[in-house]
This record gives C-alpha cells, sequence and structure tokens, in this order.
C-alpha cells in the first residue's frame, strides 16, 4: 500500500472543495470497512482519503415528524442503539444488525454501504423498501436521489466526482406498516449474502388486506433491485399465504443472478422466492403489532 | 442434563489429571508473548515474495532489473541462487528429482506448478518498499493447462506437472510412462471377493472430498540472519525447528551445525507448520543483503502458497451378513499430492478400516499430482477422507441391516490382538469402551425428534507417533527445577509435559519452569505433531526427573556419608531407608552447589508403544429445507485419551479438532476457477465455522491406559477430526433421507440435490 493523504474537514463545503480539487483521486472515508480494505488488497488506488466523521451533517440521527434524518457516517451500532429508530424501523434494524459483526458495526454506516454500491450491501434493499432518498452535495449544490436509483452497477453510483453522500432521508412510518430484511448466508455470520431480500407492507386497518409492498433484493444482480412487479401483485389482495407466494415468484423473475463462488443461478432464484415469503410474513406480522 | 464434559479416569494422580493454569498462559493473554512478526533485530530488513498467477506456467525469464534499481531495495533472489542452479543432473544422481522437488517448492526454477508458487523475492528497507518493488519484476511465463481435479490428472492425455520426471512406482515397480500418478500401493487380507460372496448386504459408494486448508490463525512467518562467520540464524513460526534445521541446511548445502533455529511462538499449526516456505528464502536474501531479513506471508499467500490437506476421491464398498458382521470390506483412494509426491494417501489407506475387525480387505491408494499447491499434514493426515467414505458405508450397512449403528460397531469392533489390513496388530486399546460410552451417554439415548432432523454417528483412528524428544532439567538452589525442552507450545505441552515432570519429582507443578528453546540448545526433537509431544516429550521429561532424582540420592548419600543403596527417593522427599535422615527436595536443592554442584538432569529417547486413539462422535443437525443449511443442534465427542494429563487441553483440542472437521464438512473448500485460479483465499470466502455457527462441543474423556508410556498416556491432538465429516454427513443424510458423498456439504448442494 502506497503512502496516501488523509484530510479531515470540519465542514461540508470544506469537504466538497476538496473531493472536487482531486477529483476521481480522492473519496470520502466514513467507517473504512470497504475502502480500508480495497485500498490494502490493492483492488483501489487514490491519492487522499477525505474522513466524514469530522462532518457534523454526516454524523447526526435526527427522528421529526416526517421521518428519520440518518447522517451518511453515523455507523450501524448507533443506529440499533437508538430506542426511537430501532422502535420506528425495525427492517432497518434488520439489516444494520447484521452487518459483519459487533466490531464492524462499531465503524460500518449505511452511507458508506449505499456508496460502496455493492449488489450485497445488506442495508441497501431495506433503505429502497422503506422509502429511502440520498441527499446528496455537491460542487453544483444539493439533489435527492430515490434509494432505488442510487447504484449503477457493481460498485457504481450515481455520484458524480466531487459529490458527497450527506444523508439518507427516510419517511415516517405509516400506520399498520411492517418491514423487514432476511439475507442468506452459509454462516450465521461474517458472511456475504448468497441473496438478500427486504418486504415492506402497508396493511389496512383491520390488519387483513394488504393496500401496497415494495419488495427488494440484494445479491441476485449487478445493482439491488426493486422488484415492482413483486411488491404491485399484493396491493389490495388478502394478505394470504396464495398471495404471498405469487409475491415470491415474481420476485425470483425480476431477479438477475450469475453463478459464482457463492452461489449458483438456480440456487439464488430460489432463495429470492424463500426469502420473499419469510420477509413478507415477518413484515406483515409487525405491520399487525405481532412482533 | 449431563455435565458437559466428563473424564471417565482409571487411575489417579497427584499432579496428572488436574488442570492447572499453563505457564505461558499470562504472556499470552497479556499480548506479551513473541511470535515471529514481533521479532526486532538492529539493521532488519523486509521481505516479500513474487508469485506466480498462474497454476501452471513455464517460467521462460526473470527480469529483476527494474526492481533493483528502486530506492531502498537491498537484495534479491530467484531459484537462481538456490545451490539447485548449479548442479547437475550428474552432481545429484538418484536424489535429483527428491532434490528438485524440495529446492523448487522454495523458489520456482522451470515450472510455476500453482497459483502462488513463490518465484522471486525482494529485501528491502520496509515492506511497502518491497511490495512495490514486486511489481517491478518481469517474468516471461508460457501459460500452460492446469489440471487441479485429482481424476482428471489420473486420465491419459492430462496436462502433466513434471513433465518427464514423474513414472508411477507401483509396489516396486516403475512404469515407463511419465504421469501425474506419483505411485500407487495396495494392502490385502484374506480374501476380498470371497468376502463379499458371503455378505447378505452390500454397499459401493463413490466420495469426493475438497482441498482444505489447516486455518492457522497466524500466517508463516520467517527471519533469517546469514553471518558473516556463515552461522545462520533463523527464527520462526514452525512445528518443529530440527525440521527447518534440517531441510535448511539441506536446500542451502550447509552443515547442519552452520543453522540455529529459535522457534518463536506459535499461533497454530494444525501440522501445516510442519512444512515450512520462508526460511531459506530469508537466509538467501540476508546473505545477499548482510542484515538481517524478515518476511511474512499474508492470508491469501497462506492460502494460495501453503499447504493445503488434499482433496480426494474415494471408492468404498463394505459387505455384511444377516448377524450384522462385516464380512468384506475394499477401498480405493486418489489423493493429490499438489504439485510436488507425497500426499498422505498411505496413512488414508490404513486409516479407512482400522475401527473394524476384517478378516477379508483390500485397499489402495494412488498419490496423484496436480496443480495445487503441495499438500501439507493436517491432522491425522490422510483420515478424515477415508473415514468420510467408510464411515457413511457403514452407516447405510446399518440401514440396510435394520440395526443400531453404534451396535453394530461394537459387533465390528477392533480390541487387543486385531490385525489390520496392511499387517500391525492392535495392543491395548479403547475403541469398545468408546463406543460404550456413546451408547451409554444421555445425547445417545435421549431420541431426537421434530422434523427435518438427523442424528450422525461416525467413529475414527489415528495410530499416534513417538520419534525423539530431548528434556534437559536443572535443579535450581531455591528448589524449582528449569525443564528445558525442544517441543514448541501448540496446544498447552509445556503444562502437560510439567506435569508429568513433577509428578515423576513429587513436586508441586509451580515448581517446574519450562522453557522451548532453539536448536543448538537442546537434543533432537522431533516435530509438535503427530499427537506425539505429551507422549514423547513427556516421557523424555519423566526420564530426566528420573535422572534427577538419581543424582539427588546419590547427593544425599555423600552428605550423610552413607551407601547410595540405603537411601530412597520417595515423594518428593530424600531419607535414608533406615535411619532417621531425610531431606526435601528444597532442602536439599539448596544445598546442591556446597555438596558438589548442581544437578541436571538429562533424557533423549525415541519411543514406541505410542498408543492408538480412537474417537466416536454423535451429532444431531437440523437441515432447512428451503435452504438446504445445516444447523448444529447438539455434538458430543468421546474420546480415548489414554491418561488425560491435563484434561482440559485434552477437552479443547477434542473441540478443537470437531470444529475443525464439522467446517471441513459443511463449508470449507478451496474453490477454483476453471483456470485454477483459488477465488476464495481469504477467511470471509473460505469459510470456517465461528462461534455462532456451532454449539457448545461437549466431550467424554475416555481412559484405558496405554501400557506403552510409564502413565498410560496416548495421543490427543489428531484423531477428533477423524468423525466429523463422516458424522455430520450421517446426521444431514437422515435428515434430508438424501446421502451427500461430496464434500463440503453446503446449503447449495443440499438444494441443488433437491431442486
Ligand atoms: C469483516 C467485514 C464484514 C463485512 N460484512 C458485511 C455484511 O455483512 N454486509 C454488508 O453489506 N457489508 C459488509 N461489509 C462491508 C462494509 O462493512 C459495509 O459495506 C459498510 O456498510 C461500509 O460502511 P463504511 O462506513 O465502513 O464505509 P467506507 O469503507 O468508509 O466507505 C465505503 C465506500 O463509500 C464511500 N463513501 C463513504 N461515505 C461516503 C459519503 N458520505 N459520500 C460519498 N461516498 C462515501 C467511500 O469512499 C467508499 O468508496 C463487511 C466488511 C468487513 C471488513
Amino acid at each position: 500500500m502506497r503512502a496516501i493523504d488523509y484530510v479531515a474537514p470540519t465542514s461540508l463545503s470544506e469537504a466538497v472543495s476538496v473531493l472536487s480539487a482531486n477529483g476521481d483521486r480522492a473519496r470520502p472515508l466514513a467507517g473504512g470497512t470497504d475502502i480500508i480494505v480495497q485500498l490494502r488488497g490493492g483492488r483501489r488506488e487514490l491519492d487522499v482519503l477525505v474522513d466524514a466523521k469530522t462532518i457534523p451533517e454526516l454524523n447526526q440521527i435526527e427522528m421529526t415528524d416526517s421521518g428519520l434524518r440518518l447522517g451518511a457516517a453515523v455507523p450501524c451500532y448507533e443506529i440499533y442503539q437508538n430506542q426511537q429508530v430501532a422502535a420506528a424501523y425495525p427492517g432497518l434494524i434488520d439489516a444494520a444488525g447484521l452487518i459483519g459483526s459487533i466490531q464492524i458495526q462499531g465503524r460500518a454506516s449505511i452511507g458508506g454501504n449505499l456508496c460502496n454500491a455493492a449488489p450485497s450491501g445488506d442495508s441497501i434493499p431495506p433503505v429502497i423498501t422503506l422509502g429511502g432518498e440520498a441527499h446528496i452535495n455537491g460542487p453544483n449544490g444539493w439533489r435527492a436521489v430515490a434509494a432505488e436509483n442510487f447504484c449503477t452497477g457493481p460498485g457504481r453510483s450515481v455520484l458524480e466526482p466531487g459529490e458527497i453522500l450527506v444523508g439518507i432521508q427516510i419517511p415516517a412510518p405509516v400506520a399498520n406498516s411492517g418491514t423487514a430484511y432476511l439475507r442468506f448466508i452459509p454462516r450465521n455470520e461474517m458472511d456475504i449474502a448468497v441473496a438478500g431480500v427486504s418486504s415492506s407492507v402497508v396493511l389496512d386497518a383491520s390488519g387483513q388486506t394488504i393496500q401496497s409492498a415494495r419488495i427488494a433484493l440484494a445479491s441476485v444482480g449487478p445493482t439491488p433491485i426493486l422488484a415492482t412487479a413483486a411488491g404491485d401483485s399484493l396491493a389490495g389482495k388478502a394478505a394470504s399465504d396464495d398471495a404471498i407466494a405469487e409475491a415470491g415468484r415474481l420476485a425470483s423473475e425480476a431477479a438477475t443472478p450469475i453463478t459464482d463462488m457463492r452461489g449458483t443461478i438456480r440456487q439464488r432464484h430460489h432463495l429470492v422466492d424463500v426469502l420473499t415469503r419469510r420477509t413478507l410474513n415477518i413484515a406483515i406480522r409487525r405491520a399487525r403489532g405481532e412482533e | 442434563m449431563t455435565t458437559p464434559n466428563q473424564v471417565l479416569s482409571e487411575v489417579e494422580y497427584d499432579v496428572i489429571g488436574k488442570r492447572p493454569v499453563r505457564p505461558d498462559g499470562v504472556d499470552k493473554v497479556t499480548g506479551r508473548a513473541q511470535y515471529g512478526v514481533d521479532l526486532e533485530l538492529t539493521g532488519l530488513l523486509h521481505a516479500r515474495v513474487l508469485r506466480s498467477p498462474h497454476a501452471h506456467a513455464r517460467i521462460k525469464a526473470i527480469d529483476t532489473s527494474k526492481a533493483e534499481a528502486l530506492a531502498g531495495v537491498r537484495a534479491i533472489v530467484t531459484a537462481a541462487d538456490l545451490p539447485f542452479a548449479a548442479l547437475s543432473r550428474e552432481d545429484l544422481g538418484n536424489d535429483y528429482n527428491r532434490f528438485k522437488f524440495l529446492s523448487d517448492n522454495f523458489l520456482a526454477s522451470d515450472k510455476a506448478l500453482y497459483r502462488g508458487h513463490a518465484i522471486a523475492a525482494v529485501a528491502a528497507d520496509n515492506a511497502h518498499i518491497a511490495e512495490s518493488a514486486l511489481a517491478l519484476i518481469d517474468v516471461d511465463y508460457e501459460v500452460l493447462e492446469p489440471v487441479v481435479d485429482v481424476r482428471a490428472a489420473m486420465q491419459d492425455g492430462s496436462p502433466l506437472l513434471h513433465d518427464d520426471l514423474i513414472h508411477t512406482s507401483a509396489m516396486g515397480e516403475i512404469s515407463d510412462k511419465p504421469s501425474n500418478v506419483a505411485s500407487y500401493m495396495k494392502f490385502e487380507k484374506g480374501e476380498t471377493a470371497a468376502g463379499f460372496a458371503n455378505s447378505d448386504v452390500i454397499v459401493e459408494r463413490e466420495f469426493t472430498t475438497a482441498s482444505v486448508h489447516q486455518g492457522y490463525i497466524e500466517p508463516h512467518n520467517a527471519t533469517a540472519h546469514w553471518r558473516a562467520d556463515g552461522q545462520i540464524n533463523v527464527w520462526c513460526s514452525t512445528q518443529g525447528a530440527f525440521v527447518v534445521r534440517a531441510n535448511t541446511a539441506d536446500v542451502l548445502r550447509v552443515d547442519v551445525s552452520d543453522v540455529r533455529v529459535t522457534p518463536m511462538e506459535i499461533g497454530g499449526g494444525f501440522g501445516g507448520k510442519v512444512s515450512f516456505y520462508l526460511e531459506p528464502v530469508a537466509a538467501l536474501l540476508s546473505r545477499k543483503a548482510g542484515a538481517p531479513v524478515k518476511v511474512l506471508m499474508s492470508r491469501t499467500e497462506v492460502f494460495e502458497g501453503s499447504g493445503p490437506a488434499p482433496g480426494s476421491w474415494m471408492r468404498v464398498k463394505m459387505g455384511a451378513n444377516s448377524a450384522g458382521k462385516i464380512t468384506a470390506a475394499e477401498i480405493e483412494l486418489a489423493f493429490e499430492a499438489g504439485a510436488y509426491p507425497g500426499s498422505p494417501v498411505m496413512q488414508g489407506a490404513t486409516c479407512a478400516f482400522a475401527c473394524y475387525e476384517l478378516e477379508n480387505g483390500t485397499v489402495s491408494g494412488y498419490d496423484v499430482l496436480v496443480n495445487k499447491p503441495k499438500t501439507a499434514a493436517y491432522r491425522a493426515p490422510g483420515s478424515p477422507q477415508a473415514a468420510f467414505g467408510v464411515e457413511q458405508v457403514v452407516d447405510e450397512l446399518c440401514q440396510k441391516l435394520g440395526v443400531d449403528p453404534v451396535e453394530f460397531r461394537l459387533n465390528n469392533a477392533v480390541t487387543e490382538g486385531s490385525r489390520k489390513v496392511e499387517g500391525p496388530v492392535f495392543q491395548k486399546i479403547g475403541l469398545v469402551e468408546c463406543l460404550e460410552a456413546a451408547r451409554n451417554h444421555e445425547h445417545y439415548r435421549t431420541p431426537l425428534e421434530g422434523p427435518n432432523r438427523g442424528r450422525g454417528i461416525a467413529s475414527g483412528f489415528w495410530m499416534n507417533r513417538g520419534f525423539h524428544s530431548s528434556v534437559n532439567m536443572t535443579v535450581n538452589p531455591d528448589g524449582t527445577v528449569n525443564l528445558i525442552e525442544g517441543s514448541v507450545d501448540i496446544g498447552g505441552s509445556r503444562a502437560s509435559i510439567a506435569q508429568q515432570a513433577a509428578e515423576t519429582l513429587g513436586i508441586s507443578y509451580e515448581d517446574i519452569k519450562p522453557q522451548v528453546v532453539d536448536t543448538d540448545s537442546i537434543g533432537y526433537t522431533m516435530v509438535t505433531g503427530g499427537s506425539r509431544t505429551t507422549f514423547a516429550t513427556g516421557w523424555a521429561a519423566i526420564l530426566a526427573a528420573e535422572d534427577v532424582k538419581g543424582q539427588m540420592v546419590e547427593r544425599a548419600a555423600s552428605i550423610w556419608d552413607v551407601p547410595s543403596e540405603d537411601v530412597e527417593y520417595d515423594s518428593g522427599v530424600v531419607r535414608h531407608k533406615s535411619q532417621e535422615l531425610s531431606f526435601t527436595f528444597k532442602e536439599l536443592a539448596r544445598q546442591l552447589y556446597t555438596t558438589g554442584g548442581g544437578i541436571t538432569g538429562t533424557a533423549s529417547l525415541d519411543p514406541t508403544g505410542e498408543g492408538n486413539s480412537f474417537g466416536v462422535h454423535l451429532v444431531d443437525v437440523e437441515v432447512d429445507p428451503e435452504t438446504g443449511k445445516t444447523e448444529i443442534l447438539r455434538y458430543t465427542a468421546i474420546q480415548d485419551a489414554g491418561k488425560a494429563v491435563h484434561p482440559s487441553y485434552v477437552e479443547g483440542q477434542i473441540q478443537g479438532g470437531a470444529v475443525q472437521g464439522i467446517g471441513w464438512a459443511l463449508n470449507e473448500e478451496y474453490y477454483f476457477s476453471d483456470n485454477g485460479q483459488m477465488m476464495n483465499s481469504s477467511f470471509l470466502d473460505y469459510r470456517m465455522p465461528t462461534s455462532l455457527d456451532l454449539p457448545m462441543i461437549d466431550t467424554v474423556i475416555v481412559e484405558v491406559a496405554n501400557p506403552g508410556h510409564p502413565y498410560g498416556v496416548r495421543g490427543v491432538g489428531e484423531v477428533p477430526i477423524v468423525p466429523p465429516l463422516a458424522a455430520v454427513a450421517n446426521a444431514v443424510g437422515h435428515a434430508t433421507d438424501q446421502r451427500l458423498t461430496n464434500l463440503p456439504i453446503t446449503p447449495g448442494s443440499v438444494l441443488e440435490a433437491r431442486l
């Protein structure tokens, strides 16, 4: 590993100007659990790391009537230890609590997970199903991008050189809604998802009919995938095994996996079906207040 | 509920069988213990190794000129710097192949035979410069087609690793055709065909297992200083300092006395640090640079450049009669040797049926070259693979006959006097006692209920080893004893050897101060491996202690001016047999320097009589039918330890072996791309089990004293990795009604078998 520069900006504008000045030779450093590993492994070369942990806006968790504003550099453990956030967004906590290990969660951020843009990023599907929006600042000012449009390929995102993710805005949970995330890994920890699925549902007041649903997939395509047809198929349906099975089938169809050392195409299609059914059932129970 | 760890003892001692704190414990838990990476020397240079990116390639030229020009680079070596380069076939004669293979695995000369094969090494002022310099070395490769599967490598027309060097040697005959099959062996007992003809049920199946790594946490490292006077000092992480000394001297063509090897603390080995890779390279760099050189492997280098346990193919056939007796058994094994001959297929063959009384049996094995790193020892080398096949076939025989798998094993168990297929006759052994302990265990007696669940049982065997060990023991004036040994302490052997010394001397364990020293400071001692250390080095300690006792008696006699025959040593006290004269050990120790000088006891021995070990494992699993994932619900490992000197460390060995076996069974494998590149050379993707993947492993130590050791000790470190592969496979088989014959039994493979 070569020597590189480290900058600890104290303001967003300072960060943006350092990033802009260095183009693709500079990148933000949040928890570093991706970027430092990549640099050491020779998979990425940089001149400058810009620490996101010293910029105030990127390190705040704020719960307001309009929802959660999650600073891009907030580490996972701060998210799941925040009682308000944990109560409102159990689907997000499913992911924050399983990334890496306790040690990794002490550093790793949801913002870093999103910006790393791995197809397997575990927090991305729940951020998508929860209707998350990425708030980006850069040389040309602010813009917002829906989470499902953020990743553009393996390791690639909509971020332009000089831009930085400031935070993720997640709408306040509506009544009778629930979200869940599950991934499949051969071990119980320290693994990259063979497949991952997040489902969120909004039920009617009786808790029997699904008003709307969103389903998003990890590790089964070049980016996380919003399985729109699968989610839409549930709208207006009774929360029945049949409806759930159909959604599982459609989600599986939306997957475009490859065969690699972690799994085969067939196994991954199958797992998407299984995990969709399982996460829908959890999401429905959560929407009913049963868990 | 039962106690999780039971010890079924026959004999009680004062110190042996107790669980004292280990002498190296404080240093290790406070981070003070010195590992190879911690070593600092004045003027130390740092080295890195350039490795082949190709699984099979001819090395046409290596240009190091750009790297040499980089500021801070102090030395570069390639195979051209090894003595082999200057020796002709005539010089080496019959030793040509052996010496070439030894030399080439340190630095490849004509061919890179696996991805990760060392090509060159650079020593520089710091590691970053060394790394940058590696990128400046130009290697001109002619890339060749690799072969990484044992069966493919045996086919006619397969790419040949050693062009015309290897010709299959079979039963003393050498074929005239070059081949990847380095050797073939076969043993027979009785009339196998007739035995099968007399059977009522026969099961025959083929099995495969993947290459797996020992997974020790500490990567290989070595520091060497080739001094101006010709003395080569080496510090390294090894299971056997004397092996490093011998082979370093051999490959560098210097005298063994020119090499002094200091074993540093070791972060695991499991057999994999009997082999070594860096020491002669560091020495050559040191000679060129005129300074000490340290070289470290990364985890990826450990996976790609150090020895895995072999992948294998096996065909197992067994027959039994309706009375539940095995009538005949046959196994054919093909083991991957990796790049150079020498897989443990012989051990696999001789362990395969060791748990069963066989009238008629045939075992045969092939040692096969493939484009993978040269295989290294891994706990009970060869035996787990063989047991994976045999114990599943036994399980299926039990299913077909409708008999209980423990009863069937008891009905066919070997006992004292049984003769193995390849000849040896068992001394006193404890297989029956282990099986009885299994049958009586609460785990076995509690039925397993619930869907998708299965229970598996398997037994396993390892012969254990004796070999050379030496111990020196010096009595200090405060009554403590310095115990100097050459056995690297991997699993608590400082403690277990000190316990045997304390027991023999009749003094307290705390008064023994064990120390592991370099090869100039102790007599010849073989590796810590083969489950031999507590047995053989322990025995050396017993003999050295006896030597001390004899000298203490002589000294007391001279002080009292009585004949030494009238003086005896009893439980730490030297006393006159008939008069009121006595010294405690401490009292006499205090006077030694003024009554004739200090006392040192010594012993060097090469004992036989190592007792064989058997283990029986029980496992309950649940398999998720939708994902194919196996969860281990409960695990009990039962093993004959002869005498558990330090039961906690025996339990640790049993638990560790079981866990490694579970990993081997469920997830671990070298995953290769089509062109022979290992794709998962990190602990993220090479999936060893974590603590969250396992229940507590319950243990039962059975003690059937080994008549071949003063305290009845048998080795314990290896046999616990033998049964788990098959035990887990049997359990998954029962849970899914599918027999899975290829390792690892990943969720994907369970699922693919159903989809
Ligand atoms: C042992 C281990 C286990 C892991 N297990 C998992 C797992 O189970 N699931 C999983 O999904 N991941 C896992 N990871 C990957 C990693 O931990 C996660 O992706 C994590 O969320 C990354 O967050 P970070 O804050 O560490 O990001 P960093 O490494 O700091 O950054 C990641 C990338 O995002 C960019 N970036 C960071 N912040 C910003 C910003 N504000 N604006 C623009 N770009 C930014 C960085 O430049 C970099 O390219 C694991 C990693 C390790 C080392």
